[in-house]
C-alpha cells in the first residue's frame, strides 16, 4: 500500500512542475502515511552529510537498512534479497519496472547485482503478496529506481566520487555528467570498483572474497509536446574476478545489458492522468569459474544466461476521490545454463548437462488498484491482478534428461496466477493505522520447477527441479500503527504470511547424488503450509534540531510442515543510531546487534550463532573547494573488530572485521 | 504470448507440410532406400557361380560386440535376390581352439524386397593369426548355394560384450545391442543373452532377467534413478530401460538372474564394492 501512497506522489510531483528528486524527497517527508507506513529507501543523497549511510556503499548495504528485507551473503559481492524472510524466488525486483531473471542457478547474481548505488535513486520496496504491479508474487516486490537527469531548465551538473576502504584494499572510483534542457536531456555516468579479499574481525583472511565491478548507465529523454516525452535507458554492468568465499565456485564473468525505450504522456483527460509505456530488452551472461580453487573433486564449467524482453503499459487516473493506477505488463525469458565436467581419467568423454534446459517464460498481466479516499482521515485501497504463466523446455535434450525423473512430463505448461488485496489506513492526529489482507500466488522459479542437480553448498545436496507443482498459494495479513508527536516518531507492524502448497527441497534417500562429497539429493517438493510471522519496530527520537536518535526492532519467525524451521529467518535484531550535525559537519554513532540464532534448521545446513553486537562510527563534513562543493565523509564500521557470523551468511561464513573508509563526492553546477 | 501465438502458426504450416508430403510418398515403393545408413563391410563372390553376397553394417565395420548386419544378395547378371532364405556360421579359426559366436536367424529387413537382416555378437577382435570365418549357406527357388569368407573384426571402443562362466558352472556370452547412440534420458536398453554348452553351440536363454545399476565412476559412482531391469521379450532378446543423467562415461553394472532367480553372474553395488564382475561401458 506504501506503494500506493508513494507513486501518487511521484504523479503529483510531475504535475507541480518539475522538482528534481530531491525535493520530491523532501516533500515526502511532509505526508504523515508516506512517512510512517513507507518503504522507501532513498539511494541518491545530495546531503549526504545529514544520512547515516555510507554514501558509496554497495546496493546491497542500502537494502539491508529496510525492515522487511535481510540480504542472504555469499561473499563481499552480489547479496541476495530475502523480502520478508523469503527467499529470491518468491519476490519480484525490478530495475525500472523491468523484469530481469538472473542467470546464476547458484545464486550468485540476483537481480540487485547489475546496478549501481550513483544511478539509482531509491528502492521501493512493496511489502506483502499482492499490490504489485510488477508481477505476482508471495513475499513482495523490489523496485530500484535509476536517477535521470529529468526535463529543465537548462543545466549542466557533473560529480565525481572516490572511496577506499581499508579492510579489503576496496576502491571505488566514478563520475557522471548530465546535462538538462526543458525539451530534452541526457545523462551518463560510471562506477568502478575493485576488491582485495577481506577479513573478518581478529584478521582472519577470507579467501576468495574478492571482485572487480564495473557499471556504466545512460539516459536521454525528449519531449514530443508539451505532455509528451519519449525516454532511453541503458545499464551496462560487468563484474570479473568474483570470488565467493561461502560456495565452491567464483565468477569470471557476470555482465549485463539492461536497455529500455519508454513513451510518457499526461493531462490526457481529466480522468487519466498519466500514460507510460515501456518496452525493455536485457541481456544476462554468468560464468562461472573453479580454477582459482587449489582442490576440488572435479573441474567445472558452468555458464549461464538469461534473456527478457517485455513491455508494460500503465495508465494512472482519478476520478471522484478514486486514485487508481491500471498495468498491462508481459515478458518473456529465456533461461539456459550447463555444466561441463572435466574427467580426471585422461582420454574419458567429458560430462556434460544442462542444468536448465532452456526454459521460456511467457508472462502477461494485467493489474489494477485503485485508492478510494473516503474520509480526510479513512481511505481504503483495493488491488488485483491476473496473469498467465506459461514455461516451455526448449531444449529436448534437458526435457528428455528431467523425464528420467517425471517420464510424463510435458515440454509446456500454462497456469494462471491471481493475486488481490485489500488494505485500509486511518490517520488521527498523531495516529496512524494500517490494516491489510491480501491473497497472492507464484509459479515455481525456473530452478524449482526445471532445475537439474543444482548444488546447494549449505546443505551439501543436488537439487532436482519438479515441473508437476502447482502453484504456490500465500494469505497474509498485516497491521502498523504509527504514532508521532512532538519529537518523538514511533512505528510498530507486524505481518504473517500463511502459505499453502510451500515450496521446499526434500531430500530423497532414492537417488543417488551427482556431487561427490555431497548429503545426496533433494527434490523440490510441495509442503501443505508454511508461515512466516515478521515484527519490525521503530523509535525515533528528534532530539533537538542537531540530535536525532534512531533505534530500531526487528524479529522474525518461520515455520513449516515436514522441514519445521524455516532457513534464513532473522532471530531478534536491534539497531541504534545517534547522529549530531551542526552546520556542515555530522557524526554519528550506531550499533547493530542479534540475539542468539537457534530457531535453526540443521537440515539446511544452519548452525547454532552466538549473539553479537558490532558498533560503527563516522564523521563528515561539507566543505567548498572553489566553489565546488565537496562532501567527505570518513568512518569507520566493526570498531572492536568482533568476530562474527549473521543467520543470513552462507555457510555461516564471517563479516567483515573492523573497515576504515573515506568517500569524497565533488559535485559542480 | 505473440511467439507462443507463431509457433502455433508455425506448427500448424509444418503440419500441412508432413501431411502433404506424406501422401506423395506412399503411392511409391523405393528399393534405393533399403541401405539407407549402412555401409558396406564386406562382400563375398562365390566364384561358382557369379553370385555375390553382400554384408553390411551401421558403420561399415564389424567390431567385438553386437552386430546388426544386412544381407544382400546379386546373381551373376546383377540382379537383386528377393526369396532367398540364409543362414550363416561364423568361427573364429585360432592357434588353439576355434569356436563361434552368438548368431540370430536371418530374415527380411522391415519394409524391404531385397535386404535380409540379423546380428553376429564376436567375443574377440582379428589379429594377425588369428582371424573370423562367416560360411552363409542360401537357397534360391530350391537351389541351395553355400559361400564363405574371412570377415575382420576390430575391437569397438567400449566394452559392450561379456564370456564369462557363470555360478551355475555354463558358460554365457551376454552382450549389448541397445542403445547404439545412447543419449541423456530414459535409453531403451536391449541385450542378448546366450548359453555356450559349447565351442560351436549358442542358445538363447528363456526367462532369465538382467538387473542393471548404471554408475560413473568418475564421479564418485553415482548412479542414475529409474531405470528398469531387461526382461525376455517374444524375439528372445531382453528388454529394459537405461537412464542417463548427463554424457559422459557410464558403467552399466549387472546381475545376470536364471528364471529360479539364482544369480547366475554378478554383485551388488555397495560402498565397498564399487563395481560388478558382471558390467558393460558406454561412453557418449
Ligand atoms: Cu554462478
Ligand atoms: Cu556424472
Amino acid at each position: 500500500m506504501c506503494k500506493k501512497v508513494l507513486s501518487g506522489f511521484l504523479i503529483a510531483a510531475l504535475f507541480s512542475g518539475h522538482l528534481s528528486l530531491a525535493q520530491k524527497q523532501a516533500n515526502h517527508g511532509t505526508d504523515s502515511l508516506a512517512r510512517h507506513l513507507d518503504e522507501v529507501i532513498i539511494i541518491t543523497n545530495k546531503s549526504a552529510a545529514q544520512k547515516y549511510e555510507k554514501p558509496l556503499g554497495s546496493i546491497e548495504s542500502y537494502l539491508e537498512k529496510s525492515e522487511c528485507v535481510n540480504m542472504v551473503r555469499r561473499g563481499a559481492y552480489a547479496w541476495e534479497p530475502y523480502v520478508n524472510g523469503m527467499a529470491s524466488e518468491r519476490s519480484v525486483t525490478t530495475i525500472g519496472g523491468m523484469r530481469i531473471y538472473a542467470a546464476c542457478t547458484d545464486k550468485m547474481d540476483p537481480v540487485t547485482s547489475y546496478v549501481e548505488v550513483s544511478n539509482l535513486s531509491k528502492a521501493i520496496i512493496h511489502n506483502g503478496t499482492s499490490g504489485a504491479s510488477t508481477g505476482s508474487t508471495i513475499a513482495g516486490s523490489i523496485d530500484l529506481q535509476p536517477t535521470k537527469a529529468g526535463f529543465g531548465e537548462r543545466q549542466l551538473k557533473g560529480r565525481g566520487l572516490l572511496g577506499f576502504e581499508s579492510n579489503n584494499g576496496q576502491k571505488i572510483v566514478g563520475g557522471g555528467i548530465s546535462f538538462s534542457q526543458p525539451k530534452w536531456y541526457v545523462d551518463v555516468n560510471t562506477t568502478f570498483r575493485n576488491a582485495g579479499d577481506y577479513h573478518a574481525g581478529g584478521g582472519q583472511e577470507i579467501l576468495y572474497s574478492q571482485f572487480t565491478k564495473w557499471n556504466f548507465a545512460a539516459n536521454a529523454g525528449y519531449k514530443l509536446g508539451e505532455h509528451k516525452e519519449i525516454e532511453a535507458s541503458l545499464i551496462y554492468d560487468k563484474a570479473t574476478n568474483v570470488g565467493y568465499p561461502a560456495l565452491p565456485m567464483d565468477v569470471s564473468l557476470a555482465k549485463a545489458f539492461i536497455g529500455s525505450l519508454s513513451y510518457t504522456q499526461h493531462h490526457i483527460s481529466s480522468t487519466i492522468h498519466l500514460w507510460e509505456t515501456k518496452i525493455y530488452h536485457n541481456d544476462i551472461t554468468h560464468k562461472m569459474d573453479d580454477s582459482k580453487r587449489p582442490y576440488v573433486p572435479i573441474r567445472m564449467d558452468m555458464p549461464g544466461k538469461s534473456r527478457t524482453t517485455g513491455f508494460y503499459s500503465k495508465l494512472v487516473g482519478e476520478s471522484g476521490n478514486n486514485h487508481w493506477i491500471s498495468t498491462l505488463s508481459g515478458h518473456q525469458n529465456q533461461s539456459r545454463a550447463d555444466m561441463t565436467m572435466f574427467a580426471n581419467a585422461p582420454g574419458q568423454k567429458d560430462m556434460y548437462m544442462l542444468t536448465w534446459p532452456n526454459v521460456f517464460t511467457n508472462y502477461l498481466d494485467a493489474f489494477v488498484t485503485d485508492d478510494i479516499a473516503l474520509s480526510e482521515k479513512f481511505s481504503i485501497n483495493i488491488s488485483t491482478g491476473i496473469a498467465v504463466h506459461n514455461n516451455v523446455v526448449k531444449d529436448t535434450f534437458g526435457l528428455e534428461s528431467l523425464q528420467i525423473f517425471y517420464p510424463e512430463m510435458q515440454r509446456s505448461r500454462t497456469r494462471v496466477l491471481t493475486r488481490a488485496s485489500i488494505a485500509t489506513q486511518y490517520v488521527q492526529k498523531n495516529w496512524a493505522f494500517k490494516l491489510s489482507v491480501s491473497y497472492g500466488t507464484r509459479a515455481p522459479s525456473v530452478s524449482e520447477g526445471y532445475g537439474f542437480y543444482l548444488f546447494n553448498s549449505f546443505d551439501g545436496y543436488d537439487y532436482i527441479g519438479n515441473p508437476m507443482m502447482r502453484n504456490e498459494k500465500s494469505t497474509s495479513l498485516s497491521a502498523g500503527v504509527s504514532y508521532s508527536k512532538g519529537m518523538l516518531m514511533t512505528k510498530v507492524s507486524s505481518s504473517v504470511f500463511y502459505i499453502s502448497d510451500y515450496i521446499v527441497g526434500v531430500p530423497n534417500p532414492q537417488l543417488s547424488g551427482m556431487t561427490i562429497g555431497g548429503n545426496g539429493v533433494k527434490v523440490y517438493q510441495q509442503v501443505s503450509w508454511a508461515r512466516i510471522a515478521n515484527v519490525v519496530a521503530d523509535v525515533n527520537l528528534h532530539l533537538s534540531d542537531n540530535w536525532q536518535w534512531n533505534n530500531n526492532f526487528g524479529y522474525r519467525r518461520g515455520v513449516a510442515a515436514l522441514i519445521g524451521n524455516i532457513p534464513f529467518i532473522q532471530p531478534f535484531s536491534y539497531s541504534s543510531d545517534l547522529g549530531y550535525k551542526y552546520k556542515s559537519y555530522g557524526i554519528n554513532i550506531s550499533m547493530f546487534g542479534n540475539a542468539r540464532h537457534n530457531l535453526i534448521n540443521p537440515q539446511f545446513g544452519e548452525r547454532n550463532l552466538p549473539p553479537f553486537v558490532v558498533f560503527n562510527l563516522s564523521a563528515s563534513k561539507q566543505f567548498q573547494i572553489r566553489k565546488l562543493p565537496l562532501m567527505a565523509k570518513a568512518g569507520v564500521e566493526n570498531l572492536a573488530d568482533t568476530y562474527y557470523a549473521t543467520f543470513s551468511d552462507w555457510n555461516a561464513i564471517p563479516r567483515m572485521g573492523r573497515n576504515f573508509y573515506l568517500n569524497l563526492i565533488v559535485s559542480f553546477n | 504470448m505473440l511467439s507462443r501465438f507463431s509457433s502455433f502458426l508455425f506448427l500448424s504450416f509444418l503440419g500441412l507440410i508432413a501431411f502433404s508430403s506424406c501422401k506423395k510418398e506412399t503411392s511409391t515403393i523405393m528399393p534405393v532406400n533399403e541401405l539407407d545408413g549402412l555401409q558396406l563391410a564386406s562382400s563375398f563372390t562365390d566364384s561358382l557361380n557369379g553370385n555375390i553376397v553382400s554384408l553390411f553394417t551401421p558403420s561399415g565395420k564389424f567390431q567385438t560386440g553386437y552386430n546388426d548386419v544386412f544381407l544382400q544378395i546379386k546373381d551373376k547378371s546383377g540382379n537383386l535376390i528377393n526369396n532367398a532364405t540364409i543362414t550363416w556360421t561364423p568361427t573364429m579359426v585360432m592357434m588353439s581352439n576355434s569356436h563361434g559366436c552368438p548368431a540370430s536367424g536371418i530374415i527380411k529387413k522391415a519394409n524391404a524386397l531385397f535386404t535380409y537382416q540379423g546380428y553376429l555378437a564376436f567375443q574377440m577382435a582379428s589379429n594377425s593369426s588369428e582371424y573370423w570365418k562367416l560360411t552363409i549357406q542360401y537357397n534360391i527357388n530350391g537351389q541351395s548355394f553355400k559361400t564363405n569368407g574371412v570377415i575382420n573384426v576390430v575391437p569397438s571402443t567400449a566394452r559392450t560384450l561379456q564370456s564369462f562362466v557363470g555360478n551355475d558352472g555354463m558358460r554365457y556370452v551376454v552382450a549389448l545391442a541397445e542403445p547404439q547412440q545412447p543419449k541423456a534420458g530414459i535409453n531403451d536398453m536391449v541385450a542378448i543373452v546366450y548359453q555356450m554348452p559349447s565351442s560351436f553351440s549358442f542358445i538363447p536363454v528363456s526367462g532369465y532377467k538382467l538387473k542393471i545399476d548404471p554408475r560413473m565412476p568418475s564421479m564418485g559412482n553415482h548412479s542414475s534413478p529409474n531405470n528398469q531391469d531387461l526382461t525376455q521379450g517374444a524375439d528372445q532378446k531382453y528388454y529394459g530401460k537405461l537412464s542417463l543423467t548427463m554424457t559422459g562415461q557410464w558403467r552399466i553394472n549387472m546381475q545376470l538372474l536364471n528364471a529360479a532367480d539364482s544369480i547366475i553372474m554378478g554383485e551388488q553395488i555397495t560402498p565397498s564394492n564399487e563395481s560388478s564382475s558382471l558390467y558393460f561401458d558406454i561412453s557418449f
